[in-house]
């Protein structure tokens, strides 16, 4: 029992990273129906920006949070603005060539700057744990949970409760309708991207004390962002939180209970399951 | 007397398909007037131009001065020209009162936001009911109601309406009608775009009879109510 429960609240504990990078992808997707196939590379941005602030500047991880986030939203605005914005009206196979080149460029500049070497970010708690009765929870991973808690109850209550989240609503449900009140639907999508680096580069701080740091780590990132939007059904910001914690918890069960290199298999299975009883994914219909 | 909105030689066109031919029309400041046709006349693409969804080929649209073909959509709103489109339109996904925040998202509307929110629940008692609901679970009626309402909330000085009466039931057609002329009574200015020949010529001051994307007759609304083409061809006699 005791296995069972410290593996599961483990694999909640790295699910809810999975659920920043997916609530980024969806966030993109709701407003511009363009899937971000970078998106696991700016995951991979954000890492190397904790590494160096930790290594040049002592600057703690979970506190380069505040300096990542806003590196990321600019930097996610800009190819926005410079490079999605002009494939917003193409055809869907044209603006995923499009994200995976960009992908593609963040990671091959990463290897020629920093090489393809992997790096360690070792803090003094790195390998320190809590105890929870009989259960032991990582520290590093329990800071990366709650930060991401606070992360997304924030970007929630942006949404719910600003004129500017609604206007973001609005623009996913319909951008037409959203233009007839005024709202500037390609200022919203600079928005969007920018609110979905941010996330990314977040996801990629918070994880860069627990995951090795190379150029290539955003491949990963970017097929688990997009298995946790689909399971939790395009566009849905609820499902695609509950997608990532559901991800990290059968990864880290399967890990304990059939073999670890089949933990993958399992996510997958999983993934394919619930595509086929359910297309829509576990919340199909609602839109942010 | 320069009109508040004048609209002149506008051609629009779906790839290869023409869908407006030089049509022109007018609205004077505290008119309604109506624009009405049979299905696929045009109606709408006319109203679409005017809004900025959709890019006209030729023709100029000036707003009370300003010219409609250099702006973006937002920018018309801004001016005070609100485009309530056809079928309803309403964001599902969120609650009558916030879908009528969206209303007064532009500057200008946010400081009256309450009193305006307050005023359209008067015009429309139903939706005060439905306040906290998801506007997608609204009955047809009643979405129709929260897209006029919405569209009120800006506080426009040009409404331009697209089939409010579309598939609504008689009672609800004349009560929003009733409300059309109530709201033009307090201010506003009105493009309305209609099937319902009969019912908006009642209320309209002019009215021009679109014909496969031509301007086909215009008139005062009780002339063309007794014109005998627009019988012939609207009004069943």
């Amino acid at each position: 029992m005791a296995v069972f429960l410290q593996s599961a609240l483990s694999g909640i504990l790295i699910g809810g990273v999975y659920a920043l990078t997916g609530i980024g992808l969806t966030l993109i997707f709701g407003v511009m129906r363009v899937i971000n196939f970078a998106q696991g590379d700016l995951v991979m941005v954000g890492m190397y920006c904790t590494f160096w602030l930790f290594v040049l500047l002592g600057i703690d991880p979970f506190l380069s949070v505040v300096l990542t986030m806003p590196a990321l939203f600019l930097l996610g605005a800009l190819l926005q603005r410079t490079l999605i914005n002009r494939v917003l009206d193409a055809l869907p196979q044209n603006q995923i060539l499009l994200t995976i080149g960009i992908g593609l460029v963040l990671s091959n500049t990463a290897m020629l700057v920093f090489t393809s070497d992997y790096r360690i970010l070792s803090t003094s708690y790195s390998s320190s744990s809590v105890a929870l009765g009989v259960i032991r929870l990582s520290t590093p991973l329990l800071f990366c949970f709650l930060i991401t808690g606070v992360i997304t109850a924030a970007l929630y209550w942006f949404l719910v409760k600003t004129d500017t989240g609604h206007a973001i609503r609005a623009t996913a449900q319909d951008r037409d309708a959203a233009q007839l009140m005024g709202v500037n639907v390609r200022f919203m999508g600079v928005l969007a991207f920018g609110l979905g680096s941010a996330l990314a580069g977040a996801a990629g701080a918070l994880v860069a004390p627990i995951y090795y740091i190379y150029p290539q780590v955003g491949g990963a990132f970017t097929l688990k962002a997009f298995v946790v939007v689909v399971l939790g059904g395009m566009g849905s910001i609820i499902g695609a939180a509950l997608g990532g914690i559901l991800i990290g918890m059968s990864e880290s069960l399967a890990a304990v209970y059939i073999a670890a290199d089949m933990k993958d298999l399992c996510v997958y299975v999983i993934f394919l399951l619930v595509l086929l009883l359910k297309p829509s994914g576990l919340l199909g219909k609602s839109r942010m | 007397m320069t009109p508040l909105l004048e609209v002149r030689d506008l051609d629009f066109a779906y790839g290869d398909v023409q869908v407006l031919r030089g049509v022109s029309l007018s609205v004077n400041a505290g008119e309604i007037v109506t624009l009405v046709g049979s299905n696929g006349a045009g109606k709408s693409t006319t109203l679409r131009n005017i809004s900025r969804l959709l890019r006209p080929r030729a023709g100029t649209m000036v707003f009370d001065g300003h010219d409609l073909t250099r702006l973006a959509p937002h920018q018309v709103v801004a001016l005070g020209v609100v485009h309530v489109p056809e079928a309803r339109r309403v964001f599902p996904e969120m609650t009558v009162l916030e879908n009528l925040r969206m209303g007064s998202y532009i500057a200008s509307a946010r400081a009256e936001r309450a009193k305006n929110i307050e005023r359209g629940l008067m015009l429309f008692p139903r939706l005060k009911e439905r306040i906290g609901q998801l506007a997608g679970t609204l009955s047809g009626g009643e979405q129709q109601m929260l897209a006029i309402a919405r569209g009120l909330m800006a506080r426009p000085r040009l409404l331009l309406l697209d089939e409010p009466s579309l598939g609504l039931s008689p009672l609800l057609v004349r009560t929003i009608f009733d409300t059309i002329a109530q709201i033009n009574a307090q201010g506003t200015s009105v493009l309305l775009v209609e099937q319902n020949v009969y019912q908006s010529l009642r209320i309209a001051a002019r009215g021009y009879v679109l014909e496969t994307g031509r301007i086909a007759l215009s008139g005062t609304g009780e002339s063309l109510l007794a014109n005998s083409e627009v019988k012939a061809a609207f009004l069943g006699a």
